[in-house]
């Protein structure tokens, strides 16, 4: 018993290994389209970005508050791919990352991933 | 700062504007309210509402609705049994006398909401100024304020989206309602519909501060019969009907 | 009092009771197919729409949710009201109890708007809102009637079977007060919004749930070749009798109050009169089907175990179409917005809403009773629920 035990984990340590190896999984495509300073430093927002958003959700519903510093429309605007218009799409900002961490996505169900987005019938917001 | 001169401008150019609205000496149709900083919450000091005279609103009109449906990114209503529909325009007519008269209907904001008692997470709720909202972020999609609404104020979203406004995010699965344009409220605006019912030289509809005794709807409220749509419920509606 | 009653597992005959799992497991299959339908395409592929917001599935739902809380009764007469006959057979009323009650939360889940967000639902509570106060009580409830079951199965743990069955019986009388007072507190629709409403469905789920145990059970004794003693027969049937009149009695409480005020005459002549479906489900379905040929089965001379089951069945039928009057029929009736105005508009305001269910909304509710139906078989094979009616204790009471 020990001894299947033991030779499971061995094996599962050398495909992890295996899969660490630089080139053998696709990295987030990180484009940063408007370069200067983000918000916030690099490992706060790496770390906490989930935080800031849900906590400036709950402000901006509920209180009514709509800083420019935490909204999500900001990030857009700054994020969104110069290219493609978006945050999503195969190398957009959030989704290329967030496969990287197998991280399920559920804002873009409801909020626009493009910057500016004219409403349907064609005028601005 | 160029974010407080583009406010500026914005209430400049609209005072200017609201002064060729004047109908009438001291009464504006169109109120503007002042803009609470981005930064400070919303509070009980105000109670949004709104005041419609249903003797100048026409059957057939829909002006409200399509600036409704334009502001928000509603499409347009292609499955009237399954689109949204924020606000309609209701035909009325009385059994007895014959009298016909048309009206827009929206959430009536109330301050005793069902639709807040009902919620089982907490999704619809009322903001400290009146505002009646979902948090869709919470919604569950299970319907239950639909049923309670008195007013079928509420709509289900039953399809995908992908052409939302960045201010008005809606999606699949949740529920959603007239926010009396929040977005817009929250930065000083006016309700796109008010704003359309005014533009179109109907003024049928006045937006304000009910709380506030000098605003625009405070003082007709006071001056003109206006009643509640199934006031015998007692739900303290934030919406106000003249003319039924 | 004499001996405890013995229980065994089912007859083992392999082929059909493999064959019973494939059966289930197709229903199964089918709800599964349907719930990832609507959740990919959203609700505009159901018949559900902005005027009859919960449809079919709510009614299949609904109706199992009630009859799982009612067919913890027969445990509950046996543990709280001390007859032997009923204590036989608790073990197999908490088995269908926990079965039917996932079976009816399962297709609740699956016909939420966002279903991914169900751990949302689990931690966020609104305490004022009576759906919130369901949620907790069908979770309680699940450990609640667990650990019944597991005092009343381990003979170690038997003398604490009266107090949790104790507690079983007022929690589950709460869960069903909530549930009616689901619709009891809405005061929006002219359908709803009655203080009657739950105890109502206490008597409705008295009846449901003793109805479906009756076919259950015979449906256990007809597979392991054995016959009801025709005492307990005759209890029970005349116990079913009881629960379906009193659920008439509630109907025409309701109905003849409702009709007595003007201002709900609107509702109650298109509910008795020109509702078209809804009509016919409430005469043909709830009264008829539902109520009076169940109690002249029951009652006719000669009651056999076969009239008694289809007595239940139909009860069982007549309960499905109560559930669709009241949701359904209540959610058609237009809003009454301005008393004495005719209203048109475009969302569907002052008209009877139609409503088409498509098959994805009825394979979804059969989903749950295949979930109910599933769990029982399985347990019923690999645990011993069989009541063995202990004769002498039977005999010693008469």
């Amino acid at each position: 018993m020990k001894a299947i035990a033991l030779a499971v984990l061995w094996g599962l340590t050398f495909a992890a290994a295996y899969a660490a190896e630089p080139g053998r999984t696709p990295l987030p495509a990180i484009a940063i389209e408007k370069p200067g300073q983000c918000v916030e430093p690099k490992d706060v927002m790496r770390r906490d970005h989930m935080k800031l958003l849900q906590h400036q959700r709950d402000k901006t519903l509920h209180q009514g508050i709509r800083t420019k510093k935490h909204s999500l429309n900001e990030c857009i605007a700054c994020h969104a791919d110069r290219k493609t218009g978006t945050v999503l799409g195969k190398d957009g900002f959030c989704q290329s990352c967030h496969e990287y961490a197998a991280v399920k996505l559920d804002c873009w169900d409801c909020h626009q991933p493009k910057p500016g987005q004219k409403t349907a019938s064609g005028a601005k917001p | 700062m160029s974010e407080n001169n583009s406010r500026r401008g914005f209430l400049a150019t609209s005072a200017a504007a609201l002064a060729g609205l004047t109908l009438a000496p001291g009464i504006r149709l169109v109120e503007i309210a002042t803009a609470k900083p981005d930064n400070e919450p919303v509070t009980a000091k105000v109670r949004w509402g709104m005041l419609i005279d249903t003797t100048r609103c026409q059957s057939g009109c829909t002006e409200c609705v399509a600036a409704c449906g334009k502001e928000n990114g509603l499409s347009e209503v292609k499955k009237p049994r399954t689109d949204a529909q924020w606000i309609r325009k209701i035909d009325l007519k009385e059994l007895k006398t014959g009298r016909a008269l048309s009206l827009p209907m929206m959430c009536q904001h109330c301050a005793n909401p069902p639709c807040v008692d009902v919620c089982p997470t907490g999704a619809s709720f009322k903001r400290a100024d009146g505002i009646v909202l979902v948090d869709r972020h919470i919604c569950i999609g299970c319907r239950y304020c639909m049923m309670a609404c008195p007013y079928k104020a509420r709509s289900f979203v039953h399809e995908p989206h992908t052409d939302q406004n960045p201010e008005v995010p809606r999606g699949q699965g949740c529920v959603e309602g007239c926010t009396l344009c929040v977005h817009r409220v929250d930065r000083g605006g006016t309700p796109a519909c008010v704003e359309a019912c005014a533009a179109a030289g109907h003024n049928a509809m006045l937006f304000g501060d009910l709380n506030d005794p000098e605003s625009a709807i405070a003082k007709r409220v006071r001056e003109v019969k206006t009643t509640q749509v199934r006031a015998d419920l007692k739900l303290d509606l934030g919406v106000r009907y003249e003319g039924i | 009092m004499a001996s405890a009653s013995t229980y065994v597992e089912t007859q083992s005959r392999p082929a059909a009771f493999w064959g019973l799992l494939a059966l289930g497991g197709l229903f199964m299959l089918a709800a599964f197919a349907a719930f990832l339908h609507f959740e990919h395409s959203g609700h505009v592929v159901t018949g559900m729409d902005n005027q009859i917001v919960w449809g079919m599935p709510h009614v299949f739902a609904v109706f199992l949710i009630v009859a799982a809380s009612g067919v913890l009764n027969v445990a509950s007469i046996g543990s709280v009201f001390g007859k032997p006959a009923y204590k036989a057979r608790a073990p197999l009323s908490g088995l269908l109890a926990l079965a039917m009650m996932a079976g009816g939360l399962a297709v609740l889940a699956a016909d939420l708007g966002r279903p991914d967000r169900l751990i949302v639902a689990m931690t966020h509570f609104n305490f004022k809102s009576i759906f919130a106060l369901n949620m907790m009580f069908y979770s309680g409830f699940f450990v609640i009637v667990a650990a019944y079951l597991v005092t009343m199965m381990d003979r170690s743990l038997n003398r604490w079977s009266k107090i949790v069955g104790f507690l079983a019986f007022f929690w589950r009388l709460a869960l069903t007060t909530a549930t009616g007072s689901i619709f009891g507190f809405l005061i929006a629709r002219t359908a709803y919004g009655s203080a009657l409403l739950a105890p109502m469905f206490i008597i409705y789920s008295f009846a449901y749930g003793l109805a479906a145990f009756l076919i259950v059970q015979g449906s256990m004794y007809a597979w392991n070749g054995l016959a009801l003693d025709a005492r307990i027969l005759a209890r029970m049937k005349n116990l079913l009798a009881v629960f379906v009149g009193a659920a008439l009695y509630f109907t025409v409480v309701m109905h003849l109050t409702s009709l007595y005020f003007a201002k709900q005459e609107a509702y109650e002549r298109f509910l008795l009169l020109d509702g078209g479906i809804y009509t016919a489900a409430f005469w043909l379905g709830q009264v008829v089907v539902g109520g009076l040929l169940p109690l002249a089965l029951i009652f006719a001379p000669g009651a056999t175990q076969a009239r008694v089951i289809a007595a239940s069945v139909l009860v069982v039928l007549g309960g499905l179409a109560q559930m669709f009057v009241t949701i359904v029929g209540g959610q058609a009736f237009p809003l009454e917005m301005f008393p004495g105005y005719a209203v048109s508009s475009s969302f569907q305001d002052g008209i009877v809403n139609a409503y088409s269910p498509v098959p994805g909304e009825f394979a979804l509710g059969f989903g749950g009773i295949a979930l109910a139906f599933l769990i029982t078989v399985v347990a019923v094979r690999v645990l011993r629920f069989l009541p063995q009616d202990d004769f002498a204790a039977l005999n010693a009471e008469d």
